[in-house]
């Protein structure tokens, strides 16, 4: 083999091993790796009891009561497939709304309440004008209604 | 090979040093009309984001930012990777003028992220967040990087140790790209490199483009005329340096 030939074999099988390497720790530090915890794990109580974590869900709609006077806000995540409540006492982000992907961090209360020390907003990676998103939210509307209709299901009593 | 042939005079530091230095003010042109294009659409005609209103413009500095902050990294590993395996030193020059470039675009993109983090998300910044953290790892691998070649007097050598810290810490892009998707994040997903086409307006979008080309179109401006630097320093006892600075003819 030429020197040349020789580093180039040097640096492809460093650069190999390298890559083995780190995607071998990453895989061991998966679950370190996840910023939040899915709301089905928190319920089914793959969660430490005594450690803060991390939860991540949407708001669900009309859920967010708010003691009058006060900060102290409760509201409800889910997955769409499991809900957890959240109490919350502080200011939320400019993001936060109903509807809106969210992060919690804090720990299991009692009585299956979260209790939330810090509450992020997530931003998802949509970006439209404001008369775009309205037109979008009324034919998605406009398209329920006429799935409900078709369907014919609608309770009689 | 023609294209052996031009390489081969590419790297060439005299034919180097005059050739960049007719590339740079085409790069240098374009780049800036891109930047005003992109700077005026973005802030003036592009609509605000149905959530984040006004504040969605910050999109136009941070993104261009954060591409630049890997794809200099990128041209930093290649350039040293090509270096070792053909002990080429002009391909050296290149990999060391890339890095302080890079370390300010990816200052400047963890600034400005942070920036609209703490309205938007609630915070200034979150150490768990694999986006970020990976981002904040480059900027300190850039780090490394000078504080390496700083420390190794001689240029041989610290184009060697530097660059095999350049290539090992390379494994770092990957991680960086596909951190919002791997693991659950608190940054967003990708909004432009997308299966199903980019999920942004184009009134939005253009703006946009036009500054990560802009911003790229400069980088090279900037990346040439610093190779330049590089070279001259370098290669400063040689003939042709010697030629440069004083002219047949000066007896000085």
């Amino acid at each position: 083999m030429k020197p040349r030939q020789q580093r180039m074999l040097a640096v492809g099988l460093t650069a190999l091993g390298v890559l083995v390497t780190v995607g071998l720790t990453l895989r061991a530090f998966q679950e370190n790796m996840m910023f939040f915890v899915e709301i089905s794990d928190v319920v089914q109580g793959k969660v430490p009891d005594e450690r803060n974590f991390r939860v991540g869900g949407l708001v669900v709609n009309g859920s967010v009561t708010r003691k009058p006077g006060q900060l102290e806000v409760e509201f409800t995540l889910t997955d769409h497939e499991s809900e957890l409540v959240v109490a919350y006492n502080g200011i939320l982000p400019d993001l936060f709304r109903e509807g809106q992907g969210i992060i919690a961090h804090g720990r299991m209360g009692d009585g299956d309440k979260f209790i939330a020390d810090e509450v992020l907003a997530k931003h998802d990676e949509n970006y439209m004008p404001p008369e775009v998103a309205e037109s979008l939210a009324k034919h998605k509307a406009a398209k329920e209604a006429a799935i409900a209709a078709e369907s014919g299901t609608a309770p009689s009593d | 090979m023609a294209i052996w042939n031009f390489l081969h005079k590419m790297a060439s530091p005299p034919h180097f040093y005059g050739l960049a230095a007719k590339i740079i003010p085409w790069f240098a042109v374009t780049g800036i009309a891109l930047f005003v294009y992109g700077a005026i659409g973005g802030l003036f005609y592009a609509p605000p984001d149905y959530q984040q209103g006004d504040a969605f413009r910050i999109i136009y500095v941070h993104v261009p930012a954060a591409y630049l902050s890997m794809l200099a990294y990128v041209v930093m590993a290649i350039a040293a990777g090509i270096g070792l395996i053909w002990r080429i030193k002009l391909s050296h020059a290149v990999a060391a003028s890339a890095a302080p470039l890079g370390a300010w675009f990816t200052f400047l993109a963890l600034v400005t992220g942070s920036i609209w983090g703490r309205p938007m998300w609630g915070t200034w910044w979150e150490w768990g967040d694999p986006r970020l953290t990976s981002e904040l790892i480059m900027l300190f691998l850039y780090f490394g990087y000078m504080a390496l070649r700083a420390a190794i007097d001689d240029t041989a050598k610290a184009d060697k140790a530097s660059a095999i810290l350049a290539m090992v810490g390379a494994v770092n892009i990957p991680i960086i790209h596909f951190s919002v998707e791997w693991w659950s994040s608190l940054h967003q997903g990708a909004t432009l490199v997308r299966a199903d086409g980019p999920a942004i307006e184009t009134t939005m979008l253009y703006p946009l483009l036009a500054m990560i080309f802009g911003f790229s179109f400069l980088f090279g401006a900037l990346l040439l005329q610093r190779v330049r630097a590089e070279v001259l320093f370098r290669e400063r006892r040689s003939r042709w340096v010697h030629d440069l600075v004083m002219p047949a003819g000066d007896t000085q």
